[in-house]
């Protein structure tokens, strides 16, 4: 176990774990965008900013940084509050129309940007780049139908040529991480589909009441699941009644 | 739920080489060279896409004939190599960055050639010119024209 | 020829002997990229041409960089009997001559630029033919030279493993394998000094130690060759004029941390550097100086080229590493450094090619040798691309401790056609621009440091009176923009924002709370970046905040611009009384925007003019303004 100081608070932690969670289990909060408990740290979009007071004084991104014996730590020192603020204006300006950058931001001071960018073709940019659907499908899923094209300030989120991903399984992990929504996806009759990835997913067709259901292409992970192989052959809800009555049956 | 990614892939670290390799071959990278590349390497074919789009050297459409690169680098910049664009741009009538009508030249600018002491430099295809002045461009141009008398090469030292 | 053992090393220095040191007339002709965009290819052909049709038995070699670039192309002639001579500017008629005269056995003086004091057989220390000749090291550009990592560039043929044996290389290799421990070679390096000659300066040795006490079973070496810094070229040199010392030197520091396999990255733009470290790859290969059992041990050593694709962010080096494991060349966080985690999770040694370099030269010669060169604390030598508006350009590689005035007046020879110099600019788009009244600074990493900037991997910018330092911030943080992998916020939103708030001081429309938010912004983007791309992105705009206030003054408050130069701050006009009519920028102009009649005063059409001071430049008779 390592000990350590966060905001003249001891917390210890097993080696090992990174900084913002002994922020966490010292009982302070942090923004984050890009980090999710699932997946490695990624360090891209600099909120959980704070000051390494000893050994050396750092302005460190807490969810990449390993923690260490002895470290004392303040996570509202002027130089993490600032940056903090700064990454939020500068994503307010970029995504100004989402809420949830807003309400962040008004959290840590910050109620308007200073930053006029020249006006987006996607006045509705609700992206933040924080990469988090990327890594998930590629990472957790393991179907990578998603990356990062192009550099710097051009750098977006696609399928390979914009066209439906045939490595898509319409999961929607990717709806699920997004923490702006940004990703927009619908079930609308037999498809699923997500319109950000301009991709159409076919859903299966439950065979006791017809309803669509979980899409096709995840079939695949009845073999790698069997405890829940039963899932895909009738609707949640039918699945539903299925157990239900098998309950009734055996219940004395 | 267990983990069921496999994110290192066999096939990841023949990737760089392999977009060098199609784009060399072809003078961009045709959509059907990089779903191939995905399969026989076996690496996710957004990894492949992802990588090419990071990278400048490699295009996705056709190039012309030639490839002039003007260096934009801090020596080349210093000696006022803009203004070797800017005269590239207005013999050929394009910008960086685009190919002319009739597909001979591609104009590109890159962040350094690594000859800064000849500077400013460009370099059409494999010919790499030095301590250029705006008049000297276009007869390195008209070198590149086809039925011009003359090889192609470097020209002679000389202000 | 195999070399197995080191008898068979001797006999690859003797044959490499009268290779380098032929009986009759050797012509080295200087053809690494500078050479060859200077017209190297066209002088090496005639040469040729004429010792052929004179019958005349020559050696004639391409060898790599000669140091003295904007000399190019330069001709190493060795006449035994006679003597030696550096010959500048040669042309394919200077070379036709200069074979007659060979032929008729005169070293003549036409475009001599120094004799070479010989360190070979058979060359009289004092000849006639020798005298009214200055010799090399008594050149100004040379004269405070120390060469160790240029040691061989310009004097072998970068394809002969034979000349590079003859001049002392794989002794060391030779040593470290058979007569010291990994951990003792450590140790020299350690004792040595060595930094890392990449831009960080961290100590050598230190890094190795940890790497070789690092976890793991299998280790690597990376060469990193993805030298983007615009204006520095001297990684590209070693590569293109002397591979096999990289060679010899990643093979010992493989030996030294426990790597059997090794990579060098080497950026796209570079192709000849590329084929060079290739060719010294495979003749090493074959002559089992890589591969298995190594020189009768039982080390066993690899290397393999990895292409870049034109990416600067690669050339750091955890987005370096991400880059060979196949996908974008996106940095990663550190810790972990890639010392104790680095390519595919291994504990990876990372350095630069001029690390590399040195390397051989420390196991040869020792540790306290190299201790002995440069000052305490910064030991041994760093080479720089001296460039820019100054007289003398080139390689320079110097002892560490050397003033920047040293470099800059006495190597240098001042600025470009007698201008004021102003400002030099060092480490690339990573460093600041250090005034000329702090010209008597010493060359190491920590005086430019401190003095907002940084030594980087060696480019040294001169900048002069007619440099506007405003437009060379925005010039940086446009590259910096552009390299931008994207990835964290600061550095991909930020460089664009101060790029804007840059431009709008360029053209005149800046405000003094936009040069307090540039300072606020540039501050942040240092801080919160991941990487050192955007940590060190503001250095530039930074450092000219620092030291040239009253020219971001002027162009915020007074919308001029003191140096002349951005264009739309200025108006270009001819004066009528002045002109001849000799149409040199009618010529000349990029976008044909001057008009006039032959022999009449010629004018500009403001509507059509870039301002790009092309005419200014070029008018004999100094009749165009600049009305700021």
């Amino acid at each position: 176990m390592v000990t350590l100081t966060i905001n003249k608070t001891s917390v210890s932690v097993p080696e090992g774990t990174f900084l913002l969670k002994a922020v966490e289990e010292a009982g302070f909060t942090l923004p984050t965008l890009c980090h999710h408990e699932a997946l490695a740290p990624y360090g891209a979009c600099r909120l959980c900013m704070v000051v390494i007071i000893e050994p050396h004084r750092a302005l460190v991104a807490a969810c990449t940084y390993p923690v260490e014996e002895g470290l004392v730590v303040e996570t509202d020192a002027p130089e993490a509050v600032q940056a903090r603020r700064l990454a939020l204006e500068f994503l307010m300006s970029r995504c100004p129309g989402s809420d949830v950058i807003g309400e962040m931001a008004k959290k840590e001071g910050v109620t308007a940007s200073r930053f006029a960018m020249p006006p987006s073709e996607k006045a509705d940019e609700l992206c933040v780049l924080c990469g988090l659907c990327v890594r998930v499908c590629r990472d957790v899923i393991g179907a990578a139908a998603i990356g990062f094209i192009d550099r710097g300030t051009e750098r977006k989120v696609g399928t390979p040529f914009e066209l439906q991903s045939d490595a898509c399984i319409g999961c929607g992990a990717c709806a699920e991480v997004c923490p702006t929504g940004a990703i927009r996806m619908e079930d609308r009759g037999n498809e699923r589909i997500l319109h950000t990835w301009n991709t159409r997913i076919a859903l299966c067709a439950c065979p006791e009441c017809g309803r669509f259901f979980t899409p096709q292409p995840t079939r695949f992970l009845k073999e790698m699941l069997p405890e829940i192989e039963a899932f895909w052959d009738v609707c949640p809800e039918c699945r539903q009644h299925k157990t239900s009555r098998q309950w009734l049956n055996t219940t004395p | 739920m267990p983990l069921i990614a496999q994110p290192v892939h066999p096939g990841a670290g023949a990737v760089l080489a392999r977009l060098h390799a199609i784009h060399s071959e072809q003078g961009y990278l045709p959509e059907t060279d990089l779903r191939a590349a995905a399969d026989e390497l076996a690496v996710p074919l957004s990894q492949l896409y992802s990588a090419a789009a990071f990278y400048p050297a490699f295009s996705f459409q056709p190039r012309g004939r030639h490839t002039i690169q003007v260096c934009l680098g801090t020596a080349c910049y210093i000696r006022d190599s803009d203004r070797l664009l800017e005269k590239i741009e207005t013999s050929l009538g394009v910008k960086q960055g685009e190919t002319t009508e009739d597909g001979m030249f591609t104009i590109e600018t890159v962040h350094c050639l690594g000859a800064c002491s000849m500077s400013p430099v460009i370099r059409v295809d494999e010919d790499t010119y030095g301590r250029l002045r705006v008049d000297r461009v276009t007869r390195i141009l008209k070198k590149y024209r086809p039925g011009e008398p003359g090889e192609k090469g470097p020209e002679e030292q000389g202000i | 020829m195999k070399i197995k053992t080191p008898s068979d090393l001797e006999k690859l220095r003797d044959h490499g002997q009268s290779m380098l040191f032929p009986q009759g007339p050797r012509v080295s002709v200087g053809m690494a990229t500078c050479g060859l965009a200077a017209g190297a290819g066209a002088v090496f052909d005639a040469f040729r041409q004429a010792a052929d049709n004179l019958r005349f038995d020559l050696t004639l070699v391409a060898t790599g960089c000669i140091g003295y670039c904007q000399e190019e192309p330069i001709v190493d002639v060795r006449m035994p009997g006679l003597g030696r001579v550096l010959y500048a500017r040669m042309t394919p008629e200077g070379a036709g001559r200069l074979i007659r005269s060979l032929a008729s056995g005169e070293l003549p003086h036409e475009n001599a630029l120094a004799s070479v004091p010989e360190e070979g057989p058979d060359i009289p220390k004092s000849a006639e033919v020798l005298s009214g000749l200055l010799t090399i090291n008594t050149l100004p550009f040379y004269a405070k030279q120390h060469k160790i990592i240029l040691r061989n560039s310009g004097l072998i043929d970068p394809r002969s493993i034979e000349e590079y044996a003859v001049r002392g290389g794989y002794h060391s290799l030779r040593l470290a394998l058979l007569h010291l421990s990994p951990q003792d070679v450590i140790d020299e390096i350690t004792r040595s000094g060595l930094r890392g000659r990449g831009g960080g300066g961290f100590p050598t040795g230190e890094k190795w130690q940890v790497c070789s006490h690092a976890a793991g079973a299998e280790k690597t070496i990376i060469c990193n060759a993805d030298e983007g810094d615009p204006g520095a070229y001297m990684d590209r040199t070693v590569l293109e004029s002397d591979p096999y010392t990289v060679i010899e030197g990643m093979t010992i520091g493989g030996y030294a941390i426990g790597a059997s396999h090794g990579y060098v990255y080497v950026r796209n733009e570079y192709p000849l550097a590329i084929e060079r470290i290739h060719h010294a790859i495979e003749t090493s290969r074959e002559s089992g100086l890589l591969g298995e059992d190594i020189l009768g041990s039982d080390f066993s050593f690899s290397i393999e080229v990895i292409r870049g694709a034109g990416a600067f962010v690669c050339g750091e080096e955890t987005a370096l590493i991400a880059s060979i494991e196949g996908g974008l060349g996106e940095p990663r966080p550190r810790p972990p450094y890639p010392a104790v985690n680095g390519l595919w999770g291994k504990p990876t040694i990372i350095n630069n090619v001029k690390t590399w370099a040195s390397v051989a030269a420390i196991v040869e010669k020792g540790a306290e040798w190299y201790a002995g060169i440069g000052i305490e604390g910064n030991t041994g030598t760093a080479v720089f691309s001296l460039v820019g508006k100054i007289a003398n350009t080139g390689l320079v590689e110097i002892p560490l401790g050397l003033s920047l005035d040293e470099m800059i007046q006495g190597i240098g020879g001042g600025g470009l056609d007698g201008k004021r110099v102003k400002a030099v600019q060092t480490g690339g788009p990573s460093g600041g621009c250090i005034p000329a009244d702090l010209f008597h600074l010493p060359i190491d990493y920590e005086s430019l440091k401190q003095a907002g900037s940084i030594m980087g991997s060696g480019g040294m910018v001169v900048m002069d009176e007619d440099t506007c330092m405003v437009d060379v911030a925005r010039y940086f943080l446009n590259f910096t923009m552009e390299e931008s992998c994207g990835k964290c916020t600061p550095c991909r939103e930020g460089t664009r924002y101060m790029y804007t708030i840059l431009t709008r001081i360029i053209e005149g429309e800046a405000t003094p709370e936009d040069l307090a938010l540039l300072e606020e912004i540039a501050m942040w983007v240092k801080g919160a970046s991941l990487c050192g791309l955007g940590q060190t992105a503001p250095n530039p705009v930074l450092s000219t905040l620092r030291y040239f206030r009253d020219d971001y003054d002027a162009h915020v408050s007074e919308k001029r611009c003191p140096a002349g130069v951005c264009r739309a701050l200025i108006r270009l006009i001819i004066e009528p009384e002045q002109c001849t009519g000799c149409g040199l920028c009618l010529r000349e102009c990029p976008v044909d925007a001057v008009r006039g009649e032959k022999k009449a005063p010629h004018s500009i059409d403001a509507d059509l003019c870039t301002r790009c001071r092309t005419c200014y430049d070029i008018c004999p008779e100094g009749a165009v303004e600049i009305v700021r």
